[in-house]
């Protein structure tokens, strides 16, 4: 400290003084303050409690026919429920995991899980798939049976996902998200 | 800034009065009237004054859309159709600010190549620069999320997948982007937020313009040259000689503007943002505003997100070290024959890389978007710092005034005189000399 080196009768003229400590533990509470008073201007942008509450769609599936889909909204965001073809599943169910860009189901309903097609398929009901609609990339909606794997495809930057949803080719990191779901009854789904 | 305390003596009793109190009358007067200005400025130095003309207009022009607008998600989009068709001259001001942000970017892309080609970079304009750099980053903000207001098909996908380049960031990337969000997706939370800043970012602009205007004038202009101001005779006062040009090249200006308002206002824009945005369809082909798409086709040239995302950011910070990857000592690139040719492939560059961000992003749109990256960057980490040690400069002039004679003596040999040339500033600045 350069007002140090002249000794004003206030600590020692070298060294660390009592002036030291003092200017820190001052500078030290005023950080914690400005750091604890800039938090709720911060957290205020987070999510609200609305939209917090996490709200559940309840969806009809009974009329969902064999190679039909139908896209229902849940928090914001559009979730796919496909009833596959069996050659879809067939196509699913041949990829060797090797080939997977993604190995990870990302499946919270079975907790985690290798990406088989078993892992993202609706617990017994092999041929129901229930995925969030939004590409892992940059989030925008892919087109269902398209591109180069026959499931989807997006066409914002072009990343490709194969019948199960898992990301095969594109800047897509990951395999389609699939949300949190129950079978209250068997034509009953409930998203979230 | 010279202007502390007065120097100045006012004749008029009132200004003298206030002057000696707030030397604001003398600042404006050493700062805007007798600023000594290199006296071969070329139109390229034009486009400060342009840019200044640009943030005002779009201030004014927004305040005065916000007095009609509201950002709701239910009723912005039907809102802004509403100033266009019942909103007394809304369709006017609403023309004059979505084309302005097309035009206010031509302007500081003319205004960043002007500094790159003349070496206005260099020392002593470093920080001058890189402010320069900040403002074109808040501009890119501000216009971003002016984009969304309208809430048509562009403004929704487009705030997606902006928002969603924060999501590649490793651990916090989801949080943050649900953070910047208010919620699970783009939506009404977001864009009250996007309204908020999209209103406070322009001032910030304004306050970052002033710091960027003083640390002009500590360094003074650099010039076609690039060699340093050394006496009085290389210099005009900015008063009449630049207000008046300025002032030529912003009527200039207007008229190719007010030809975009009133003949083509939406041939800048995009069709689909005339629809309003529909969270469950993502139109075909979304695309940014021209004046994102070079930086928008390096992000997709990269077959990786995070490394996208990196690209993309690294493409406007790499220009704040510019300063320390140029080695060479000559600034203009008119003395730098490698270097010229450098610069020229580099903004060819830019505009393929433009025409690229706007071509689907697969095929051959894809490997040419990456060779056109690899220069972009290659430009300023090799060539800067190689051709600035083996490029042989051409000779310099001695001073402007030199250069400015040597061109002007094969026209007229005596109009131009060294000491016909030098007395409006003796004169113009005769008031401040007591
Ligand atoms: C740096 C200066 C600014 C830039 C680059 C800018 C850019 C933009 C852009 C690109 C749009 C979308 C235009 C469209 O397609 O409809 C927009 C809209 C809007 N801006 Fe700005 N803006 C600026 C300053 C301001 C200011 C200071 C305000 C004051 C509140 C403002 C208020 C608005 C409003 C209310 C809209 C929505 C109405 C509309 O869409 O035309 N802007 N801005
Ligand atoms: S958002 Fe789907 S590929 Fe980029």
């Amino acid at each position: 400290m350069a007002t140090t080196e002249t000794n004003d009768g206030h600590g020692e003229a070298h060294g660390e003084t009592r002036r030291d400590f003092l200017y820190i533990a001052t500078g030290a509470v005023a950080a914690v303050g400005i750091g604890s008073i800039a938090w709720p201007f911060i957290d205020q942008m987070n999510p609200d409690a609305a939209s917090l509450a996490l709200a559940s769609t309840s969806v009809d599936i009974s009329a969902l026919g064999e190679g039909e889909s139908m896209t229902v909204m849940w928090r914001g965001k559009p979730v796919f429920i496909r009833k596959r073809t069996p050659t879809e599943v067939e196509e699913a169910k041949e990829v060797p995991l090797s080939e997977l860009r993604d190995t990870d189901a990302r499946n919270p309903n079975i907790g985690t899980g290798e990406a088989t097609d078993a892992n993202r398929a609706v617990q017994g009901r092999e041929d129901l798939l229930v995925m969030i609609g939004v590409c892992t990339h940059l989030g925008c909606i892919p087109l269902g049976q398209a591109g180069d794997f026959d499931g989807w495809f997006c066409p914002c930057h072009g990343s490709h996902y194969d019948t199960a949803g898992r990301i095969r080719r594109g800047p897509a990191p990951e395999n389609l998200a699939i949300p949190p779901y129950s079978f209250p009854d068997e034509s009953t789904l409930v998203v979230g | 800034m010279a202007g502390h305390g007065p120097k100045t003596h006012f004749k008029n009793p009132a200004v003298r009065w206030l002057d000696s109190r707030l030397p604001i009358v003398s600042m404006m007067n050493d700062q805007a009237i007798v600023f000594p200005t290199p006296k071969n400025l070329n139109y390229m130095w034009t486009f400060g004054a342009i840019l200044t003309f640009m943030l005002v207009t779009m201030i004014v022009t927004g305040i005065t859309l916000a007095m009609h607008y509201a950002a709701n998600t239910a009723i912005a989009f039907d809102q802004v159709e509403k100033i266009m068709r019942d909103v007394n001259f809304g369709w006017l001001l609403r023309y004059i600010h979505a084309v302005g942000a097309s035009m206010f970017f031509f302007a500081v892309y003319m205004h960043i190549a002007r500094g790159l080609y003349y070496g206005s970079y260099k020392a002593p304009r470093e920080v001058l620069w890189m402010l320069g750099v900040i403002i074109l980053i808040l501009m890119m903000a501000t216009a971003f999320m002016g984009y969304v207001l309208p809430w048509g098909q562009m403004s929704g996908w487009g705030a997606t997948v902006i928002t969603n380049l924060f999501s590649a960031i490793p651990l916090v990337g989801p949080s943050i982007t649900e953070w910047l969000w208010g919620g699970f997706a783009v939506d009404n939370a977001t864009l009250n937020r996007f309204f908020a800043l999209h209103y406070l970012l322009p001032f910030v602009i304004a306050g970052v313009v002033i710091l960027h205007i003083w640390a002009l004038h500590v360094a003074g202009n650099n010039n076609p040259t690039g060699v340093s101001v050394k006496s009085s005779k290389d210099t005009v006062p900015f008063s009449p000689y630049l207000t008046i040009k300025d002032g030529f090249a912003i009527v200039i200006f207007m008229i190719l503007y007010a030809w975009f308002v009133f003949y083509v206002p939406n041939y800048l824009g995009h069709p689909d943002n005339y629809i309003q945005f529909n969270p469950l369809v993502t139109p075909a082909h979304i695309v940014p505003e021209w004046y994102l798409l070079p930086f928008y086709a390096m992000l997709r040239a990269i077959p990786d997100k995070l490394g996208g995302v990196i690209v993309m950011f690294a493409s406007l910070l790499i220009l704040l070290v510019i300063p320390w990857l140029d080695t060479s000592r000559v600034r203009s690139a008119r003395y730098r024959p490698m270097f010229k040719i450098a610069f020229w492939i580099w903004v060819v560059t830019c505009i393929a890389l433009g025409y690229l961000g706007a071509m689907p992003a697969e095929g051959i749109y894809v490997i040419l978007a990456r060779i056109f990256t690899l220069y972009y960057f290659g430009f300023f980490l090799i060539l800067m710092p190689v051709l600035g040690i083996i490029e042989t400069p051409k000779p310099l002039p001695n001073s402007i005034a030199d250069d400015v004679l040597a061109k002007s003596k094969k026209k007229h040999a005596d109009v131009h005189t060294g000491s016909g040339a030098g007395t409006p500033e003796g004169a113009a600045a005769a008031p401040k000399k007591d």
